[in-house]
């Protein structure tokens, strides 16, 4: 269970309300026009940014100031999520020990996560070496050994064409069925939020809505939303 | 939406930072602090000190508004041509600041002295020679070296103005004027005081071209003056009244030339790469651009040459002394290397917190090679012989003194990496030490091969702080040559700044490609 308790988020002369509770293994998607603050929400949740006041509360325990690293979740951010002068190897071993000083088992458990995304024998090839993506996929196999609760997706997949995102958004609904790990994902597209997501929740007008179900959102929308759709 | 870094605590050690600035800044104010302590009448500055002053400042003023008023015709034919060679030939422009200065001293003597080439050439169609030593001499030393360090930045200017906009300019029929007047000028009206800001400022500080060229009271630098002070009168008094002087003077220079290059970036990457122009197509242009890049490489290459082709010839019977002292400049480089990498790391990473650090260049810029030494040479006279610390003071002052350029090019590198990957390090965990060896050295790796190669190549070639500390018996490769010179072993002198070019430029290029490795 994750919880926002009166939290407020301000950045510069910006500000944003959230006060919600969801289930950890959900899949839920954050929609609202741009610049609303959905990106905001999520690296307050990554621990990127402390809310001005309030708490997040994680199954019953406070992570307002924790340290980006002892939270529950792990973050796919819109670029940059492979270090490009690492092999693959090398950059999904440090979701399991940044050292890099690895044991034999730890390796192994690199190679399964490759073969889980489809990446099998790729292991030491650098990311400029892959196509678009498969740099997603590498970089959802470090999610994978991070055996967090919890995935925050910032739009990772935005570059890529519209049926590969389907397949990456695809792939991020198995390996969370496989581990149980929920998922938020900022989305400006209503479409990649039908395809992953069962709820939705709108951030718009300086506030953070709770979850609704994203089908209840898409065909009921209200009015700061419908513009943007343009519904 | 952008965070700002200032929010975000990233794993990076920077206490040493801290440390390694406050070691540097101690050693510049500390050195002067002695320096001043020392000297029992400390306040008054006597006629020849104003000479000194005076001579200083008219041939840096000189210098630094020859070097400018010729590089931009230079930089202007090398923007707007595009030919064979261009790219070998804007490389070479970066040479000079590797180029060890009694090495360049002894390509003009070649070309510009009493028995040089142009006076022969002179001499035929009876006129005197150029009087190379004295104003003249220092001048054209300098001209020599910052000619290319004016055109690079003048030619970085005009190498960001968009290709859209001459593609624009060509469409709408730009003429030459219209073209210098809404593209060129602009830009130039921004560069050109930033290049002659710095240029002045270099000059300032000019000691081994003085040394070498100058001399006599008439054409004696400051630094040059407080090397005669210490050294021939040990006169402390003295020595500590013109390094203020002299701290005073290139500090107030240094400042200048910082607020005129603000916002202009470092060493012109990418200017390589030509911008297709349009203009200048008509014939007077063609023939100007080519007779300024002729007579810039001329200038630039036959001095080096004269030094090559005499050194090539001797180097085979060089005395072993030259041999002893190469070995012992490469030490010295080394160590220079050594240091450089540690503080220039360090203080790197901790600009990315602290901004104010990257000040600390600043000051360095400012500082005097010769004050520094004075300083250092009275603090260890007491408890060891100066001499046996000659290498390490050479290897320190030279690390100080590449230490702005360092920082230029690598606290930029650093915060880029700290807003790319910093989030990212932040999710997974990083602890300081992992952040530094997985994430910053690697990706910081060009820039950081560049300031070490640039502090060792500048420590081998320098003849400044060594000449106050060597002793008879040991001396470092541009002291040796500066010895043969004053001995009249003109063809030993020229094959040992044959090798101490080939060393300089080697360690150089040894570290930047440690740096350009698979990056």
């Amino acid at each position: 269970m994750l919880e926002l308790k009166d939290v407020e988020l301000r950045q510069g002369s910006f500000q944003m309300a959230a006060d919600m509770a969801l289930d950890g293994d959900t899949k839920v998607a954050v929609i609202g026009p741009s610049g609303a603050g959905k990106s905001t929400l999520l690296m307050a949740l990554a621990g990127f940014l402390h809310p001005a006041q309030g708490a997040i509360v994680w199954s019953g325990v406070d992570i307002t100031k924790a340290a980006p690293k002892d939270r529950p979740f792990s973050v796919l951010f819109q670029d940059n999520n492979l270090f490009p002068h690492m092999s693959i190897m090398q950059n999904v071993g440090l979701g399991i020990r940044p050292s890099l000083r690895l044991s034999a088992a730890e390796t192994t458990r690199i190679h399964g996560a490759l073969e889980a995304v489809g990446l099998t024998g790729m292991g030491a090839r650098k990311p400029a070496e892959l196509s678009g993506g498969q740099q997603s996929r590498a970089a959802l196999a470090r999610v994978l050994v991070q055996r967090k609760s919890m995935l925050l997706l910032d739009e990772p997949f935005a570059a890529l064409g519209p049926a590969l995102k389907v397949e990456m958004l695809d792939l991020v609904a198995k390996l969370c069925a496989e581990t149980g790990a929920g998922v938020l994902m900022v989305s400006h597209d209503p479409n990649d939020a039908e395809r992953l997501c069962n709820q939705a929740i709108l951030v718009a007008g300086g506030r953070a809505h709770a979850p609704v179900t994203t089908m209840q959102l898409l065909n009921n929308p209200p009015a700061a939303l419908r513009s943007y759709l343009g519904k | 939406m952008a965070y700002r870094a200032q929010q975000l605590n990233f794993p990076i050690p920077s206490g040493f930072g801290l440390g390694a600035a406050a070691l540097v800044a101690a050693l510049i104010l500390g050195t002067l602090g002695v320096v001043a302590w020392n000297a029992p009448d400390a306040g008054r500055l006597g006629l020849s000190d104003w000479v000194a002053v005076r001579f200083t400042v008219s041939q840096a003023f000189i210098s630094a508004a020859l070097s400018v008023a010729f590089a931009v015709p230079v930089a202007r034919a090398l923007s707007r041509r595009n030919f064979f060679g261009r790219g070998v030939l804007i490389t070479l422009l970066g040479a000079p600041f590797l180029l060890p200065v009694i090495v360049a001293v002894m390509g003009l003597l070649a070309v510009f002295g009493r028995s040089g080439w142009v006076s022969q050439a002179l001499e035929l169609i009876g006129l005197p020679p150029i009087p190379i030593y004295g104003f003249h001499g220092v001048v054209i030393a300098h001209v020599f070296f910052n000619l290319p360090l004016a055109t690079r930045i003048i030619l970085q200017g005009w190498a960001g103005i968009p290709a859209e906009r001459f593609r624009l300019a060509a469409q709408l029929g730009f003429t030459s004027r219209d073209m210098v007047r809404h593209l060129e000028w602009p830009i130039l009206k921004r560069t050109a005081p930033g290049a002659f800001a710095i240029i002045f400022a270099i000059c300032l500080s000019s000691f081994a071209v003085a040394l070498t060229l100058g001399g006599g009271p008439r054409a004696t630098t400051v630094e040059l003056a407080i090397y005669q002070a210490f050294r021939f009168d040990f006169d402390l008094g003295k020595a500590a009244r013109l390094a203020t002087l002299q701290l005073a003077m290139a500090g107030s220079a240094a400042f200048l030339a910082f607020w005129a290059s603000k916002g202009q970036g470092g060493f012109g990457k990418g200017l390589d790469r030509a911008t297709q122009r349009w203009d200048g197509a008509t014939r007077v242009a063609r023939m100007s651009d080519v007779a300024f890049i002729l007579i810039a490489s001329l200038f630039l290459l036959v001095p080096l040459c004269a030094v090559g082709a005499r050194g090539l010839a001797a180097l085979p019977d060089l005395p072993i002394s030259v041999w002893i002292s190469a070995w012992l400049s490469i030490k010295v480089a080394a160590l220079s290397a050594t240091l450089a990498f540690l503080f220039s790391i360090s203080i790197a990473l901790t600009a990315v917190r602290f901004a104010w650090v990257e000040s600390v260049g600043l000051l360095a810029i400012a500082a005097s090679p010769l004050v520094i030494g004075t300083g250092l040479f009275i603090v260890i006279f007491p408890f060891a012989s100066p001499q046996d610390w000659a290498m390490v003071v050479t290897a320190c002052v030279n690390v100080v003194m590449a230490l702005p350029f360092a920082l230029r090019v690598l606290i930029p590198a650093v915060q880029d990496v700290c807003e790319g990957y910093g989030r990212l390090s932040l999710s997974l965990g990083f602890s300081r030490w992992a952040m530094l060896r997985l994430v910053i050295l690697p990706r910081v790796r060009g820039p950081l091969g560049f300031a070490i190669g640039l502090a060792a190549a500048l420590s081998m070639g320098d003849l400044g702080v060594v000449a106050l500390f060597a002793g008879t018996s040991e001396a470092t490769l541009p002291l040796q040559i500066y010895r043969l010179m004053g001995a009249y072993r003109m063809d030993a002198a020229a094959g040992a700044a044959l090798l101490l070019a080939v060393l300089s430029f080697g360690i150089f290029w040894i570290c930047d490609s440690w740096g350009r490795r698979d990056a």
